[in-house]
Protein backbone atom coordinates (compact mmCIF):
# COMPACT_ATOMS: atom_id res chain seq x y z
CA UNK A 1 0.00 0.00 0.00
CA UNK A 2 1.08 3.53 -1.12
CA UNK A 3 1.09 5.61 2.27
CA UNK A 4 1.45 9.65 2.59
CA UNK A 5 4.87 8.45 4.49
CA UNK A 6 6.00 6.83 1.50
CA UNK A 7 5.40 9.98 -1.08
CA UNK A 8 7.02 12.07 1.75
CA UNK A 9 9.98 10.13 1.62
CA UNK A 10 10.37 10.06 -2.00
CA UNK A 11 10.14 13.72 -1.90
CA UNK A 12 13.26 13.74 0.59
CA UNK A 13 15.17 11.05 -1.72
CA UNK A 14 14.58 13.28 -4.49
CA UNK A 15 16.23 16.22 -2.20
CA UNK A 16 19.01 14.17 -1.11
CA UNK A 17 19.48 12.99 -4.38
CA UNK A 18 19.56 16.76 -6.08
CA UNK A 19 21.88 17.84 -3.14
CA UNK A 20 24.83 15.42 -3.51
CA UNK A 21 24.53 15.46 -7.48
CA UNK A 22 24.30 19.31 -7.79
CA UNK A 23 26.87 19.73 -5.34
CA UNK A 24 29.42 17.13 -5.98
CA UNK A 25 29.05 18.58 -9.12
CA UNK A 26 30.31 22.18 -8.31
CA UNK A 27 33.09 21.08 -5.98
CA UNK A 28 33.62 18.60 -9.51
CA UNK A 29 34.03 21.24 -11.60
CA UNK A 30 36.32 23.77 -9.23
CA UNK A 31 38.89 21.46 -9.01
CA UNK A 32 38.21 19.70 -12.88
CA UNK A 33 38.03 22.51 -14.65
CA UNK A 34 41.36 23.91 -13.35
CA UNK A 35 42.86 20.35 -13.99
CA UNK A 36 41.45 20.00 -17.55
CA UNK A 37 42.59 23.24 -18.45
CA UNK A 38 45.95 22.51 -17.43
CA UNK A 39 46.03 19.13 -18.80
CA UNK A 40 44.95 20.63 -22.44
CA UNK A 41 47.76 23.79 -21.93
CA UNK A 42 50.31 21.42 -20.99
CA UNK A 43 49.84 18.67 -23.76
CA UNK A 44 52.58 18.44 -26.21
CA UNK A 45 50.77 20.04 -28.55
CA UNK A 46 49.16 23.06 -26.02
CA UNK A 47 49.88 26.26 -25.96
CA UNK A 48 52.27 26.10 -23.38
CA UNK A 49 53.71 22.50 -23.15
CA UNK A 50 55.33 21.10 -20.32
CA UNK A 51 56.29 17.22 -19.72
CA UNK A 52 55.99 17.18 -16.13
CA UNK A 53 53.40 18.75 -15.00
CA UNK A 54 50.78 16.74 -17.94
CA UNK A 55 52.15 13.45 -16.79
CA UNK A 56 52.03 14.09 -13.34
CA UNK A 57 47.74 15.55 -14.09
CA UNK A 58 47.62 12.34 -16.59
CA UNK A 59 48.62 10.09 -13.97
CA UNK A 60 46.28 11.13 -11.43
CA UNK A 61 43.66 11.09 -13.58
CA UNK A 62 43.95 7.94 -14.44
CA UNK A 63 44.56 6.41 -10.91
CA UNK A 64 41.57 8.23 -9.33
CA UNK A 65 39.58 6.83 -12.41
CA UNK A 66 40.33 3.31 -12.12
CA UNK A 67 39.31 3.02 -8.99
CA UNK A 68 35.60 1.72 -8.49
CA UNK A 69 33.37 4.25 -7.38
CA UNK A 70 32.35 1.76 -4.51
CA UNK A 71 35.62 1.02 -3.53
CA UNK A 72 37.04 5.22 -3.37
CA UNK A 73 33.87 5.97 -1.45
CA UNK A 74 35.17 3.64 1.12
CA UNK A 75 39.14 4.18 0.64
CA UNK A 76 38.93 8.14 1.19
CA UNK A 77 36.33 7.77 4.45
CA UNK A 78 39.15 9.18 6.75
CA UNK A 79 39.07 12.58 4.81
CA UNK A 80 35.85 12.72 4.38
CA UNK A 81 35.52 12.59 8.04
CA UNK A 82 38.20 15.29 8.49
CA UNK A 83 36.43 17.66 5.82
CA UNK A 84 32.38 17.00 6.91
CA UNK A 85 33.54 15.72 10.67
CA UNK A 86 31.72 12.55 10.11
CA UNK A 87 31.85 9.80 7.37
CA UNK A 88 28.60 8.65 6.67
CA UNK A 89 25.42 11.02 5.86
CA UNK A 90 24.37 12.71 2.68
CA UNK A 91 27.05 15.80 2.87
CA UNK A 92 29.89 13.30 3.80
CA UNK A 93 28.99 11.57 0.04
CA UNK A 94 29.75 14.35 -1.26
CA UNK A 95 33.25 14.09 -0.95
CA UNK A 96 34.11 11.12 -2.69
CA UNK A 97 31.56 12.18 -5.29
CA UNK A 98 33.36 14.90 -5.86
CA UNK A 99 36.86 13.24 -5.59
CA UNK A 100 35.39 10.90 -8.47
CA UNK A 101 33.97 13.46 -10.71
CA UNK A 102 36.87 15.85 -10.66
CA UNK A 103 39.28 13.73 -12.91
CA UNK A 104 36.60 12.65 -14.85
CA UNK A 105 35.75 16.16 -15.66
CA UNK A 106 39.03 17.10 -15.95
CA UNK A 107 39.21 14.85 -19.18
CA UNK A 108 36.03 15.87 -20.54
CA UNK A 109 37.45 19.65 -20.31
CA UNK A 110 40.69 18.94 -21.20
CA UNK A 111 39.22 17.24 -24.63
CA UNK A 112 36.73 20.26 -25.63
CA UNK A 113 39.70 22.47 -25.29
CA UNK A 114 41.57 19.81 -27.76
CA UNK A 115 38.84 20.67 -29.99
CA UNK A 116 39.51 24.91 -30.61
CA UNK A 117 40.31 24.96 -33.46
CA UNK A 118 44.28 26.03 -33.50
CA UNK A 119 44.05 28.45 -36.33
CA UNK A 120 41.98 30.85 -33.77
CA UNK A 121 44.75 30.45 -30.87
CA UNK A 122 47.27 31.03 -32.96
CA UNK A 123 45.65 34.51 -33.97
CA UNK A 124 45.50 35.33 -30.35
CA UNK A 125 49.06 34.76 -30.08
CA UNK A 126 49.91 36.49 -33.19
CA UNK A 127 47.99 39.60 -31.74
CA UNK A 128 50.58 39.20 -28.50
CA UNK A 129 47.78 37.34 -26.19
CA UNK A 130 49.33 36.02 -23.08
CA UNK A 131 48.53 32.16 -22.07
CA UNK A 132 46.23 33.13 -19.46
CA UNK A 133 44.08 35.51 -22.07
CA UNK A 134 44.11 32.55 -24.03
CA UNK A 135 42.63 30.35 -21.60
CA UNK A 136 40.17 32.55 -20.40
CA UNK A 137 39.05 34.79 -23.90
CA UNK A 138 40.01 32.11 -26.23
CA UNK A 139 39.69 28.61 -24.90
CA UNK A 140 36.98 28.49 -22.82
CA UNK A 141 34.85 30.60 -25.02
CA UNK A 142 35.31 28.96 -27.86
CA UNK A 143 34.98 25.27 -26.36
CA UNK A 144 31.41 26.59 -24.40
CA UNK A 145 29.06 24.82 -26.10
CA UNK A 146 31.74 21.70 -25.74
CA UNK A 147 31.92 22.40 -22.05
CA UNK A 148 28.17 22.47 -21.32
CA UNK A 149 27.57 19.16 -23.12
CA UNK A 150 30.35 18.03 -20.48
CA UNK A 151 28.21 19.23 -17.52
CA UNK A 152 25.01 17.61 -18.87
CA UNK A 153 26.81 14.07 -19.03
CA UNK A 154 28.91 14.85 -15.81
CA UNK A 155 25.66 15.69 -14.01
CA UNK A 156 24.12 11.96 -15.30
CA UNK A 157 27.10 10.23 -14.12
CA UNK A 158 27.54 12.08 -10.75
CA UNK A 159 23.71 10.85 -10.23
CA UNK A 160 24.48 7.21 -10.67
CA UNK A 161 27.15 7.51 -9.08
CA UNK A 162 25.25 9.02 -5.96
CA UNK A 163 22.94 6.14 -5.96
CA UNK A 164 25.47 4.06 -4.41
CA UNK A 165 25.63 6.34 -1.17
CA UNK A 166 23.71 3.40 0.25
CA UNK A 167 26.14 2.38 1.28
CA UNK A 168 27.42 5.08 3.87
CA UNK A 169 23.74 5.57 4.92
CA UNK A 170 23.87 9.12 1.94
CA UNK A 171 20.37 8.78 1.48
CA UNK A 172 18.77 9.85 -1.94
CA UNK A 173 16.85 7.95 -4.35
CA UNK A 174 19.02 5.28 -4.92
CA UNK A 175 19.63 4.37 -1.13
CA UNK A 176 15.32 4.30 -1.49
CA UNK A 177 15.47 1.86 -4.05
CA UNK A 178 18.26 -0.45 -2.52
CA UNK A 179 17.16 -0.51 0.72
CA UNK A 180 13.15 -1.22 -0.14
CA UNK A 181 14.03 -3.08 -3.72
CA UNK A 182 17.08 -5.45 -2.33
CA UNK A 183 16.76 -6.11 1.28
CA UNK A 184 13.01 -5.60 1.59
CA UNK A 185 11.61 -7.19 -1.80
CA UNK A 186 9.50 -3.63 -2.44
CA UNK A 187 9.50 -4.27 -5.70
CA UNK A 188 6.75 -1.10 -6.31
CA UNK A 189 9.03 1.42 -4.02
CA UNK A 190 12.25 0.49 -6.03
CA UNK A 191 10.41 1.22 -9.50
CA UNK A 192 9.42 4.35 -8.25
CA UNK A 193 12.50 5.42 -7.21
CA UNK A 194 13.69 4.93 -10.11
CA UNK A 195 11.43 5.77 -12.43
CA UNK A 196 12.25 9.70 -10.26
CA UNK A 197 16.12 8.62 -11.09
CA UNK A 198 15.07 8.51 -14.76
CA UNK A 199 13.19 11.27 -14.78
CA UNK A 200 15.86 13.82 -13.29
CA UNK A 201 18.37 12.14 -15.90
CA UNK A 202 15.86 13.45 -18.48
CA UNK A 203 15.35 16.89 -17.21
CA UNK A 204 19.36 17.29 -16.70
CA UNK A 205 19.80 15.90 -20.01
CA UNK A 206 17.55 18.40 -21.53
CA UNK A 207 17.98 21.39 -20.33
CA UNK A 208 22.00 21.08 -20.39
CA UNK A 209 21.64 20.02 -23.96
CA UNK A 210 19.20 22.88 -24.98
CA UNK A 211 21.43 25.38 -23.04
CA UNK A 212 24.52 24.38 -25.21
CA UNK A 213 22.62 24.71 -28.45
CA UNK A 214 21.24 28.22 -27.20
CA UNK A 215 24.35 29.41 -26.60
CA UNK A 216 26.16 27.85 -29.41
CA UNK A 217 26.81 31.01 -32.24
CA UNK A 218 28.35 28.59 -34.99
CA UNK A 219 24.91 27.83 -36.97
CA UNK A 220 22.22 29.48 -37.38
CA UNK B 1 69.56 52.00 -44.68
CA UNK B 2 68.29 49.01 -42.08
CA UNK B 3 64.91 47.98 -43.24
CA UNK B 4 61.21 47.33 -41.42
CA UNK B 5 62.23 43.78 -41.72
CA UNK B 6 65.48 42.26 -41.95
CA UNK B 7 65.82 38.59 -42.31
CA UNK B 8 69.05 37.19 -42.26
CA UNK B 9 70.30 33.48 -42.74
CA UNK B 10 67.49 32.40 -41.23
CA UNK B 11 66.92 28.47 -41.58
CA UNK B 12 64.39 25.90 -39.46
CA UNK B 13 64.68 22.81 -39.72
CA UNK B 14 61.93 20.51 -38.25
CA UNK B 15 62.76 17.12 -36.01
CA UNK B 16 60.46 14.24 -37.29
CA UNK B 17 60.70 10.78 -36.07
CA UNK B 18 61.83 9.95 -39.46
CA UNK B 19 63.96 12.74 -40.71
CA UNK B 20 65.05 16.11 -40.14
CA UNK B 21 62.62 18.16 -42.68
CA UNK B 22 64.55 21.29 -43.83
CA UNK B 23 61.95 23.82 -44.54
CA UNK B 24 63.93 26.52 -44.57
CA UNK B 25 67.77 27.16 -45.42
CA UNK B 26 69.60 30.57 -45.81
CA UNK B 27 66.69 33.10 -46.44
CA UNK B 28 67.79 36.62 -46.26
CA UNK B 29 65.00 39.34 -46.93
CA UNK B 30 65.03 43.05 -46.41
CA UNK B 31 61.24 44.48 -46.55
CA UNK B 32 61.25 48.10 -46.62
CA UNK B 33 58.44 50.11 -44.94
CA UNK B 34 55.49 51.05 -46.90
CA UNK B 35 56.35 48.22 -49.31
CA UNK B 36 53.74 45.17 -49.93
CA UNK B 37 55.94 42.55 -50.21
CA UNK B 38 55.09 39.49 -52.27
CA UNK B 39 56.91 35.67 -50.97
CA UNK B 40 55.76 33.12 -53.57
CA UNK B 41 56.35 29.58 -52.74
CA UNK B 42 55.30 26.86 -55.07
CA UNK B 43 54.07 23.73 -53.54
CA UNK B 44 53.94 23.52 -49.50
CA UNK B 45 58.03 24.91 -49.50
CA UNK B 46 57.50 25.95 -46.11
CA UNK B 47 55.93 29.33 -46.66
CA UNK B 48 53.58 29.19 -43.46
CA UNK B 49 56.99 28.25 -41.82
CA UNK B 50 58.75 31.70 -43.33
CA UNK B 51 55.63 34.16 -42.21
CA UNK B 52 55.54 32.65 -38.60
CA UNK B 53 58.84 33.58 -38.60
CA UNK B 54 58.41 36.94 -39.16
CA UNK B 55 56.68 37.75 -35.75
CA UNK B 56 57.82 34.31 -33.89
CA UNK B 57 55.32 32.24 -33.54
CA UNK B 58 57.67 29.79 -35.11
CA UNK B 59 61.31 30.43 -34.16
CA UNK B 60 64.03 29.96 -36.29
CA UNK B 61 66.41 27.23 -35.92
CA UNK B 62 69.04 29.48 -36.97
CA UNK B 63 69.11 33.24 -38.23
CA UNK B 64 67.63 36.22 -37.33
CA UNK B 65 65.04 38.16 -37.78
CA UNK B 66 64.74 41.81 -37.32
CA UNK B 67 62.00 44.22 -37.16
CA UNK B 68 62.36 48.32 -37.03
CA UNK B 69 66.25 47.11 -35.69
CA UNK B 70 65.31 45.24 -32.96
CA UNK B 71 66.59 41.09 -33.24
CA UNK B 72 63.30 39.52 -32.03
CA UNK B 73 65.49 36.38 -30.41
CA UNK B 74 66.90 38.71 -27.84
CA UNK B 75 63.34 39.92 -26.37
CA UNK B 76 61.84 38.52 -23.13
CA UNK B 77 58.45 36.71 -23.97
CA UNK B 78 56.40 39.85 -22.37
CA UNK B 79 59.03 41.93 -25.15
CA UNK B 80 58.03 40.18 -27.74
CA UNK B 81 54.01 39.60 -27.29
CA UNK B 82 54.45 43.71 -26.63
CA UNK B 83 56.09 43.49 -30.17
CA UNK B 84 53.71 41.49 -31.85
CA UNK B 85 50.75 43.53 -31.12
CA UNK B 86 52.50 45.96 -33.51
CA UNK B 87 52.80 42.69 -36.20
CA UNK B 88 49.29 42.12 -37.19
CA UNK B 89 48.74 38.66 -39.13
CA UNK B 90 45.65 37.46 -41.07
CA UNK B 91 44.90 33.64 -42.23
CA UNK B 92 43.69 31.52 -45.13
CA UNK B 93 41.17 30.43 -42.96
CA UNK B 94 40.22 33.90 -41.19
CA UNK B 95 40.73 31.95 -37.52
CA UNK B 96 38.07 34.13 -35.75
CA UNK B 97 36.23 33.62 -32.81
CA UNK B 98 33.24 31.76 -33.92
CA UNK B 99 31.63 32.07 -30.41
CA UNK B 100 31.83 36.35 -30.80
CA UNK B 101 30.03 38.30 -32.91
CA UNK B 102 31.80 40.69 -35.69
CA UNK B 103 32.38 43.58 -33.18
CA UNK B 104 33.59 41.69 -30.10
CA UNK B 105 36.62 39.81 -32.29
CA UNK B 106 37.41 43.28 -33.19
CA UNK B 107 37.83 44.68 -29.89
CA UNK B 108 39.54 41.57 -29.06
CA UNK B 109 43.20 43.23 -29.57
CA UNK B 110 41.74 46.36 -28.30
CA UNK B 111 40.80 44.61 -24.85
CA UNK B 112 43.01 41.57 -24.08
CA UNK B 113 45.71 41.21 -26.24
CA UNK B 114 48.95 42.54 -25.80
CA UNK B 115 51.23 43.65 -23.13
CA UNK B 116 49.19 45.43 -19.87
CA UNK B 117 49.68 49.17 -19.07
CA UNK B 118 52.04 48.56 -15.98
CA UNK B 119 54.75 46.81 -18.29
CA UNK B 120 54.86 49.41 -20.67
CA UNK B 121 51.71 47.97 -23.28
CA UNK B 122 48.61 49.60 -24.31
CA UNK B 123 46.74 46.41 -22.84
CA UNK B 124 43.71 47.73 -20.45
CA UNK B 125 44.41 51.88 -21.49
CA UNK B 126 41.15 51.53 -23.82
CA UNK B 127 37.77 51.14 -22.08
CA UNK B 128 34.75 48.62 -23.50
CA UNK B 129 32.88 52.02 -24.83
CA UNK B 130 36.29 53.39 -26.80
CA UNK B 131 36.98 49.78 -27.94
CA UNK B 132 33.60 49.60 -29.20
CA UNK B 133 34.01 53.02 -30.71
CA UNK B 134 37.17 52.23 -32.67
CA UNK B 135 35.72 48.78 -33.52
CA UNK B 136 33.17 50.10 -35.48
CA UNK B 137 35.38 52.58 -37.06
CA UNK B 138 37.35 49.95 -38.25
CA UNK B 139 34.21 48.11 -39.92
CA UNK B 140 33.56 51.17 -41.92
CA UNK B 141 37.19 51.05 -42.97
CA UNK B 142 36.36 47.74 -44.25
CA UNK B 143 33.15 47.98 -45.50
CA UNK B 144 31.10 45.60 -43.25
CA UNK B 145 29.43 48.19 -40.81
CA UNK B 146 25.62 46.38 -41.51
CA UNK B 147 27.43 43.20 -39.94
CA UNK B 148 28.40 44.82 -36.30
CA UNK B 149 26.08 41.80 -34.23
CA UNK B 150 26.70 38.69 -37.19
CA UNK B 151 28.23 35.79 -35.88
CA UNK B 152 31.64 34.68 -38.38
CA UNK B 153 29.23 31.63 -39.20
CA UNK B 154 26.58 33.85 -40.71
CA UNK B 155 29.16 35.27 -43.05
CA UNK B 156 31.04 34.70 -46.47
CA UNK B 157 34.57 34.01 -46.25
CA UNK B 158 35.18 37.51 -48.14
CA UNK B 159 32.89 38.68 -45.45
CA UNK B 160 35.13 36.90 -43.02
CA UNK B 161 38.40 37.74 -44.26
CA UNK B 162 36.99 41.52 -44.44
CA UNK B 163 36.42 41.46 -40.03
CA UNK B 164 40.00 39.53 -39.76
CA UNK B 165 41.20 42.22 -41.92
CA UNK B 166 39.53 45.07 -39.48
CA UNK B 167 40.96 43.20 -36.16
CA UNK B 168 44.11 43.07 -37.53
CA UNK B 169 44.00 47.02 -37.79
CA UNK B 170 42.48 47.11 -34.52
CA UNK B 171 46.34 47.85 -32.66
CA UNK B 172 47.79 50.24 -35.35
CA UNK B 173 49.88 47.73 -36.45
CA UNK B 174 53.95 48.65 -38.34
CA UNK B 175 52.95 45.32 -40.46
CA UNK B 176 50.64 43.53 -41.58
CA UNK B 177 51.51 39.78 -42.68
CA UNK B 178 49.12 37.51 -45.23
CA UNK B 179 49.23 34.21 -44.63
CA UNK B 180 47.61 32.81 -47.87
CA UNK B 181 44.83 35.54 -47.08
CA UNK B 182 43.10 35.07 -50.51
CA UNK B 183 43.47 31.20 -51.10
CA UNK B 184 39.74 30.28 -49.61
CA UNK B 185 38.32 32.84 -51.98
CA UNK B 186 36.90 33.19 -55.11
CA UNK B 187 38.80 34.83 -57.94
CA UNK B 188 36.07 38.07 -57.54
CA UNK B 189 36.46 38.33 -53.68
CA UNK B 190 40.42 37.81 -53.99
CA UNK B 191 40.29 41.15 -55.94
CA UNK B 192 38.19 43.12 -53.83
CA UNK B 193 40.30 41.30 -50.79
CA UNK B 194 43.29 42.56 -52.34
CA UNK B 195 42.39 46.16 -53.15
CA UNK B 196 41.16 46.44 -49.86
CA UNK B 197 44.84 45.52 -48.46
CA UNK B 198 46.17 47.59 -50.93
CA UNK B 199 44.12 50.79 -50.08
CA UNK B 200 45.22 50.06 -46.52
CA UNK B 201 48.58 50.16 -47.71
CA UNK B 202 48.56 53.29 -48.97
CA UNK B 203 46.52 54.92 -46.66
CA UNK B 204 47.83 53.78 -43.35
CA UNK B 205 51.67 53.39 -44.62
CA UNK B 206 51.21 49.87 -43.34
CA UNK B 207 53.95 47.23 -44.64
CA UNK B 208 52.24 44.12 -46.18
CA UNK B 209 54.30 40.80 -46.53
CA UNK B 210 52.17 38.55 -48.47
CA UNK B 211 52.85 34.74 -48.82
CA UNK B 212 51.04 32.88 -51.30
CA UNK B 213 51.12 30.53 -54.16
CA UNK B 214 49.28 32.35 -56.75
CA UNK B 215 51.41 34.52 -59.07
CA UNK B 216 48.13 36.49 -59.64
CA UNK B 217 48.13 37.90 -56.30
CA UNK B 218 51.76 38.66 -56.46
CA UNK B 219 51.09 40.40 -59.52
CA UNK B 220 48.18 42.57 -58.71
CA UNK B 221 49.42 44.40 -56.02
CA UNK B 222 53.25 43.73 -54.86
CA UNK B 223 55.93 46.14 -55.25
CA UNK B 224 58.63 43.49 -54.22
CA UNK B 225 58.54 40.09 -54.74
CA UNK B 226 60.86 36.86 -53.00
CA UNK B 227 60.53 33.19 -54.55
CA UNK B 228 61.24 30.62 -52.80
CA UNK B 229 61.65 27.10 -54.52
CA UNK B 230 62.99 23.78 -51.99
CA UNK B 231 63.32 26.18 -49.26
CA UNK B 232 65.89 28.18 -50.85
CA UNK B 233 65.20 32.18 -51.99
CA UNK B 234 65.49 31.38 -55.38
CA UNK B 235 64.73 35.27 -56.87
CA UNK B 236 63.52 38.51 -55.31
CA UNK B 237 63.40 41.71 -56.49
CA UNK B 238 60.73 44.33 -58.20
CA UNK B 239 58.01 42.26 -59.28
CA UNK B 240 58.33 44.42 -62.76
CA UNK B 241 61.97 43.07 -63.21
CA UNK B 242 61.25 39.75 -62.52
CA UNK B 243 57.97 39.95 -64.64
CA UNK B 244 59.87 41.06 -67.93
CA UNK B 245 63.45 39.32 -66.90
CA UNK B 246 63.11 36.72 -64.71
CA UNK B 247 66.41 35.03 -64.11
CA UNK B 248 66.25 31.42 -62.79
CA UNK B 249 63.84 28.64 -63.74
CA UNK B 250 61.82 28.68 -61.08
CA UNK B 251 60.86 32.30 -61.59
CA UNK B 252 59.96 31.78 -64.91
CA UNK B 253 58.03 28.66 -64.14
CA UNK B 254 55.93 30.56 -62.10
CA UNK B 255 55.45 33.30 -64.55
CA UNK B 256 54.24 30.80 -66.95
CA UNK B 257 51.73 29.00 -64.43
CA UNK B 258 50.88 32.29 -63.29
CA UNK B 259 49.33 33.08 -66.84
CA UNK B 260 46.31 30.27 -66.01
CA UNK B 261 45.99 32.04 -63.35
CA UNK B 262 45.62 35.19 -64.70
CA UNK B 263 42.92 34.40 -67.86
CA UNK B 264 40.71 34.62 -65.01
CA UNK B 265 41.35 38.27 -63.94
CA UNK B 266 41.95 39.36 -67.17
CA UNK B 267 38.26 38.60 -68.06
CA UNK B 268 36.89 41.65 -66.21
CA UNK B 269 39.78 43.87 -68.50
CA UNK B 270 38.97 42.27 -71.41
CA UNK B 271 35.11 43.07 -71.02
CA UNK B 272 36.00 46.41 -70.37
CA UNK B 273 37.67 46.98 -73.52
CA UNK B 274 35.39 44.59 -75.54
CA UNK B 275 31.77 46.99 -74.59
CA UNK B 276 30.29 48.03 -77.43
CA UNK B 277 32.70 46.78 -79.85
CA UNK B 278 32.24 44.47 -82.67
CA UNK B 279 34.52 41.60 -81.42
CA UNK B 280 35.21 38.18 -82.97
CA UNK B 281 37.22 35.02 -81.69
CA UNK B 282 38.78 33.01 -84.78
CA UNK B 283 40.04 29.63 -84.53
CA UNK B 284 42.93 28.32 -86.48
CA UNK B 285 43.37 25.04 -87.70
CA UNK B 286 46.93 23.28 -88.92
CA UNK B 287 46.34 24.56 -92.36
CA UNK B 288 45.62 27.80 -92.27
CA UNK B 289 48.82 29.09 -90.44
CA UNK B 290 50.49 28.45 -93.64
CA UNK B 291 49.01 32.25 -94.60
CA UNK B 292 49.55 35.52 -92.96
CA UNK B 293 45.99 35.84 -92.95
CA UNK B 294 45.35 38.65 -89.87
CA UNK B 295 48.44 40.99 -91.69
CA UNK B 296 46.48 40.34 -95.37
CA UNK B 297 43.19 41.01 -94.35
CA UNK B 298 44.14 44.43 -92.64
CA UNK B 299 46.49 45.18 -95.64
CA UNK B 300 43.50 44.35 -98.16
CA UNK B 301 40.93 46.27 -96.23
CA UNK B 302 43.05 49.06 -95.34
CA UNK B 303 41.45 49.03 -91.95
CA UNK B 304 43.04 48.75 -88.02
CA UNK B 305 42.09 45.65 -86.04
CA UNK B 306 42.64 45.38 -82.41
CA UNK B 307 43.80 41.64 -81.31
CA UNK B 308 42.86 41.47 -77.47
CA UNK B 309 44.04 38.19 -77.05
CA UNK B 310 46.04 35.24 -78.88
CA UNK B 311 46.63 32.38 -77.49
CA UNK B 312 47.53 28.37 -78.65
CA UNK B 313 45.49 25.95 -77.05
CA UNK B 314 46.08 22.07 -76.64
CA UNK B 315 42.53 20.76 -78.28
CA UNK B 316 42.82 16.77 -78.52
CA UNK B 317 45.98 16.99 -78.65
CA UNK B 318 46.25 19.64 -81.18
CA UNK B 319 47.66 23.00 -80.85
CA UNK B 320 45.14 25.42 -82.21
CA UNK B 321 45.72 28.94 -82.39
CA UNK B 322 43.25 31.69 -81.14
CA UNK B 323 42.55 35.24 -81.25
CA UNK B 324 40.18 37.61 -80.12
CA UNK B 325 39.81 40.56 -82.42
CA UNK B 326 37.86 43.63 -82.24
CA UNK B 327 36.85 44.85 -85.67
CA UNK B 328 36.55 48.54 -86.75
CA UNK B 329 33.36 50.51 -86.29
CA UNK B 330 31.79 50.18 -89.85
CA UNK B 331 29.48 47.41 -90.20
CA UNK B 332 29.93 46.69 -93.31
CA UNK B 333 33.60 46.59 -92.93
CA UNK B 334 32.89 43.76 -90.20
CA UNK B 335 30.33 41.54 -92.34
CA UNK B 336 33.20 41.72 -94.99
CA UNK B 337 35.89 41.31 -92.80
CA UNK B 338 33.99 38.32 -91.25
CA UNK B 339 33.21 36.78 -94.50
CA UNK B 340 36.66 36.87 -95.63
CA UNK B 341 37.93 34.56 -92.72
CA UNK B 342 35.52 32.34 -93.31
CA UNK B 343 36.76 32.36 -96.97
CA UNK B 344 39.98 31.17 -95.72
CA UNK B 345 38.89 27.96 -93.60
CA UNK B 346 38.60 29.75 -90.40
CA UNK B 347 36.27 29.27 -87.39
CA UNK B 348 34.89 32.62 -87.11
CA UNK B 349 32.05 33.59 -84.04
CA UNK B 350 30.81 36.75 -82.62
CA UNK B 351 31.73 37.34 -78.82
CA UNK B 352 30.08 39.53 -76.46
CA UNK B 353 31.48 39.80 -73.42
CA UNK B 354 32.40 36.65 -72.24
CA UNK B 355 35.61 34.65 -73.16
CA UNK B 356 36.64 31.18 -71.85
Amino acid sequence: MWTSEMTLMMWDGVKETLFMTLLSTLFGYLLGLPMGIALAVTDKNGIKPNAVVYKVLDVIANIVRSIPFLILLILIMPLTKMIVGRSYGTAATVVPLTFAAAPFIGRMIESSINEVDRGVIEAAQSMGASTMTIIIRVLLVEARTSILVGVTIALGTILGYSAMAGIVGGGGLGDIAMRYGYYRYESEIMLVAVVLLVVLVQIFQTVGMSMSVKLDRRKR
Amino acid sequence: MAGMIEVRNLSKTFVTKDADVEALQDINLSIQAGEIYGIICMSGAGKSTLVRCLNFLERPTSGTVEIEGKDLSTLSQKELRAKRAEIAMIFQHFNLLMQKNVIDNICFPLLYAGVSKKDGGKKGTMSKKEARKRAEELLEIVGMTEKAKAYPSQLSGGQKQRVAIARALAANPKILLCDEATSALDPQTTQSILQLLKQINKDYGITIVIITHEMSVVREICSHVAIIGGGHLVEQGRVSDIFTHPKTKEAKELIVKGRGEERRTLESHQRDLMKGKCCIRIVFSVNSSFEPVIANMVLRFGQPINILRADTKNVEGIARGEMILSLPDDVQVQADMKAYLIERGLDVEEVDGYVD
